[in-house]
């Protein structure tokens, strides 16, 4: 294991390559953690630099991608050319039950496609048109929303006053989204900005509708947010919410609704796993109608434990009492787990970069399975996400936050983890040099990775990648 | 409890298990969702001919385009030039979706960079921006040519790309002998054929200024188009070197898309040598492999190097034929025996298949040129296009690929759909049916919900691996489309008689 001087030189020696004012830039993103610590020692959601390989996107990825995209009986409009939709058409694996084409439109890519003459005229009557033809293709879709690509910005459409119209016109939720990719420095931004849109455009007209409607409540109404369903991850995490006789009554964003979106202003509690996608929203929740929110780690059965416990002492007696049944009726199923895999992973060790929390969310379970982060960093975090990171990473763990694809290679050769798990744009640089890898955003078109269940199939999936053979085929025997 | 620990079940099976379809109908009290019985009628109305006018009478929405945008292309068209490094000029989201998309489909690293662009370069312009990029990417990654293009953004501020460029080498960021070709690709404008285009003519006219001689190097250029299939590439150098030629391919993708794995990450691989590419100048002519990827190019080859460019698709038996012949044409050189032994293989498979395809209904997408080499292939299997769309066609397209289905008894019943998306695709399978789609990775969707069998050819393919690896076109690549077709048709044939005592009266050995 590396000791903090000796990843302190590693840093120095990766940036000696940059141009001096670069290198001074990329300095203060790149760090050791040092125990006792209060954050990870490095600075986060600034510009990347130019001329580097990010693997950040854009205002719009954060948008579109991974807040609004999944809301599955939505149309969301991608407005502006044809490349943003297409390339984020079906990519996140937000799994859904629904009638595609009918009621449900998670894995379809609706455009306004623009062409020279939308950015010379402007949009807005296309967008008005394309309303109303979604309108009468696809009668059973809940409402519209407005993912703006960066020319709508540029040339100064009016979104909203279309979106306004619109809804007076279909009594539907028009939701504009000003997610311009050129907006902020990664994704975060777009997070934010859908966020609001969801407390300026959705929640004023559930206030009146629930007012209308009435919602009968009970005491044990969560919702969970900030979970995208990744290859199911939020079902894997629901079935245990319930099982501890908690009723979810919406979730957020992946196999959502918009009817259950507007309901979750009468929940007790706001359950949050993706805190950097989705802590706008909940502590809004908070200031407007007195929601507490709570920030869980379902990944692992450490965690799933310690956060099953957390969940319950915000209830009675009854809830804690099931939790304690469910910790215990899943033990022997993850014991069972860990006693077959571990052996197989112990102390191998891992280097990970992703996005929001599973840099430090995921750790704990490698954890459960033997295995030893030695690096972590974040794609776009902000520094409460490193501060948060604290209690998860060991003494001389390498932090590097927006690193760059030049730097987590150097890092790579340095260190040698026994497996890398970061996207698929790193996935096949390391393979190359022979590791390991699992994808972290999408799970390799595996999962659910979530809860009791998930944890099973991450254990398995760690150890085919770890464990394949294939992996000592590489190296031609003449030339060893 | 759903887990065993020596049966781990993942999603495919995991939410089929009682405890989570309970918890879907449970969860159903909270959607908001239409009723199933409304459900039923909208989607049966769906496949109706009323809708399919509705759907058809569409003006301003797409929905489910088979097109993508400019850079994508122009990325392409660079990475097959020795040591080359795109840089996209703009937001960098874009740049993250471009890498994404060629990793997914080629399983391969993309390494491309941005200029970062956000809200100051809106304002005040991208010259910063390029300025710096330039100077982090030199140094980072030590390019021997890097490849401009830009994104919707800079085209709309209107950055002025040769301009920059000058600004940046007057600050002395990158050497002064280092080629940076540009292009402008903006997304509101064509697709990513388009955008190889412009990047093949910004490289080609960057690197051979100057290099004009009064004699010809007595070679021949080859440019691949918007090939996505490894083994085509493959297929054209192995033509080159059994002709005896000396040939050029611009740009040779091979390593880079299909890079051996030997415990070593390489961002740069051999491609096509600047020195190769810059000679190509002086070329004795220049040959395409596809037409509508390649107009500007061509154009500017023919007008600027005063050099005959040639269009061939050897798709296909007559379409390999015309290629050959016509190369032994241009060189004086006679056609090798060993194709005369391909071909009479490629013949022979087809004719052993053809009762199998015969008078098959097919519909198939694609970009143009891949679309005009399928249906050169399928008229000359007797199989019947019956749907034929293009969502990024032009009007010449459109009239090249009715002139060909209408010389051919097997085009009759054709009708050409330019610029139409996957949806407008779905009323066409509801309401005539067909036996066969032929599309990318995207088709899956209309085959679940039309039932038609999907045969994936064309980008990307993200569901199916090593795809395209192999070759469509020449001899070989027409036994490669009919082992697709014909199997996955017989495929389709044992699902639809697997029950026993049920349907499984033709569940054959013998086929």
């Amino acid at each position: 294991m590396a000791t903090v001087e000796d990843n302190k030189k590693l840093i120095a020696d990766v940036l000696s390559t940059y141009p001096e004012k670069a290198a001074k830039k990329r300095a203060k993103h790149l760090g050791v953690y040092e125990e006792g610590e209060a954050d990870c020692g490095v600075k986060s959601n600034k510009q990347s630099l130019p001329g580097v390989m990010t693997a950040r996107g854009c205002a719009y990825a954060g948008s579109k991608g991974v807040v609004w995209g999944p809301i599955k009986d939505m149309v969301h409009i991608s407005h502006g050319p044809v490349g943003c939709g297409y390339y984020s058409w079906s990519g996140r694996r937000n799994y859904y039950i629904g009638t595609t084409g009918v009621d449900s439109f998670g894995t379809m890519q609706f455009t306004s496609d623009f062409q020279e003459r939308d950015i010379v005229f402007g949009g807005d009557k296309k967008l008005a048109k394309i309303i109303d033809e979604i309108e009468e293709l696809f009668p059973l879709n809940g409402g519209v929303s407005v993912q703006s690509e960066c020319p709508v910005g540029l040339i100064g459409d009016d979104i909203e006053s279309v979106a306004r119209t619109k809804s007076k016109e279909t009594g539907k939720s028009v939701v504009p989204v000003r997610c311009e990719g050129f907006r902020g420095v990664s994704q975060s931004l777009g997070h934010h900005i859908a966020n609001d849109m969801i407390r300026d455009w959705v929640f004023p007209t559930a206030d009146k509708e629930n007012a209308e409607k009435g919602f009968e409540g009970t005491p044990y109404d969560v919702a969970i947010i900030g979970d995208y369903n990744i290859g199911g991850d939020a079902w894997s995490s629901r079935i245990l919410l319930e099982e501890i006789g908690l009723r979810v009554v919406a979730q957020w964003s992946g196999d959502g609704t918009l009817t259950e979106m507007k309901a979750t202003p009468n929940v007790k509690l706001n359950l949050i796993h993706c805190y950097r996608s989705m802590n706008y929203i909940s502590r809004h929740m908070e200031e407007k109608y007195g929601i507490p929110w709570l920030e869980y780690n379902f990944f692992g059965p450490s965690k799933i434990a310690a956060s099953l416990r957390e969940i319950a002492s915000r209830f009675d007696e009854k809830i804690q009492a099931k939790a304690e049944e469910v910790i215990e009726k899943y033990r022997k199923q993850s014991e069972e787990i860990i006693a077959k895999y571990r052996p197989r992973l112990e102390g191998k060790t891992v280097m990970m970069m992703v996005g929001g929390l599973r840099p430090r969310h995921v750790v704990p379970a490698f954890k459960d399975l033997g295995m030893e982060i030695i690096g972590t960093g974040y794609e776009f975090a902000h520094g409460d996400d490193y501060k948060r990171t604290t209690g998860y990473v060991e003494d001389a763990t390498l932090i590097y936050d927006d690193v760059t694809g030049y730097e987590f290679e150097e890092f790579v050769k340095e260190l040698k983890p026994d497996l890398v798990a970061a996207g698929i744009k790193e996935k096949y640089v390391f393979q190359k040099m022979a590791l390991p890898f699992r994808q972290m955003h999408s799970w390799d078109y595996s999962g659910p990775y979530h809860g009791y269940d998930g944890f099973a199939i991450f254990a398995r999936d760690m150890d085919l990648a770890l464990n394949s053979p294939t992996w000592g085929l590489i190296g031609t025997p003449w030339n060893k | 409890m759903a887990q065993n620990v020596n049966n781990i079940k993942d999603h495919v099976d995991l939410f089929h298990q009682p405890e989570y379809q309970e918890l879907f109908e449970n969860k159903k009290q909270f959607e908001g969702m239409p009723t199933a019985e409304k459900v039923q009628e909208v989607a049966e109305w769906t496949k109706s001919w009323e809708y399919r006018e509705k759907n058809f009478a569409r003006e301003a929405l797409t929905v489910n385009p088979a097109k993508a945008c400019q850079p994508l292309g122009a990325l392409l068209a660079a990475i097959g030039f020795e040591g080359t490094l795109p840089f996209v000029h703009g937001s960098q989201g874009c740049v993250a979706y471009f890498r994404t998309h060629l990793t997914r489909h080629f399983k391969e690293p993309v390494s491309a960079v941005s200029s970062s662009m956000t809200e100051n370069a809106a304002v005040f312009g991208g010259l910063k921006n390029m300025v710096d990029g330039l100077q982090n990417s030199y140094a980072l990654y030590k390019p021997k040519m890097i490849a401009v293009c830009t994104t919707c953004m800079a085209e709309v501020i209107g950055d002025d790309l040769g301009a920059f460029l000058g600004n940046a080498r007057q600050d002395g960021v990158i050497p002064d002998d280092l080629p940076v070709p540009f292009a402008h690709t903006p997304s509101f404008v064509g697709s990513h054929i388009t955008g190889y285009d412009s990047m093949m003519k910004s490289i080609l006219s960057t690197l051979t200024e100057g290099k004009k001689k009064e004699t010809t190097n007595g070679k021949i250029n080859f440019i691949a188009g918007f090939e996505t299939y490894i083994g085509n590439v493959r297929a054209i150098k192995n033509i080159i070197s059994a002709f005896d030629l000396e040939g050029t391919l611009l740009s040779d993708t091979e390593m880079y898309l299909d890079s051996p794995n030997l415990g070593e990450f390489k961002m740069y691989h051999e491609g096509t040598s600047l020195e190769d590419a810059a000679d190509s100048i002086n070329a004795e002519a220049t040959v395409t492999l596809q037409t509508y990827t390649t107009p500007k190019t061509r154009e500017y080859i023919e007008k600027k190097w005063g050099q005959k460019t040639y269009t061939y698709r050897p798709w296909g038996v007559k379409g390999t034929d015309e290629f050959l012949m016509g190369l032994s044409e241009l060189t004086g050189k006679p056609i090798p025996k060993e194709f005369e032994i391909a071909r009479g293989r490629a013949v022979d498979a087809m004719t052993d298949t053809q009762a199998w395809v015969h008078g098959k209904r097919a519909a198939v997408y694609g970009d143009p040129d891949l679309v005009m080499g399928l249906l050169q292939f399928m008229l000359e299997m007797g199989i019947e296009p019956v749907h034929v769309l293009v969502n990024n066609s032009t009007k010449e397209f459109e009239e090249e690929a009715k002139a060909l289905l209408a010389a051919s008894p097997y085009g009759q019943q054709a009708t050409v759909w330019g610029g139409k998306d996957l949806w407008h695709m779905r009323s066409l399978l509801f309401t005539e049916p067909v036996d066969f789609l032929v599309g990318n990775s995207y088709a899956k969707y209309l085959q679940r919900d039309t039932k038609t069998p999907l045969i994936r050819i064309g980008y990307p393919i993200f569901d199916r691996h090593h795809l395209h690896r192999y070759s469509t076109i020449g001899y070989e690549g027409a036994i490669n489309l009919l082992n697709w077709i014909a199997n996955g048709l017989m495929d389709e044939l044992d699902r639809k008689t697997d029950t026993p005592s049920v349907t499984d009266i033709s569940f054959d050995l013998v086929r």
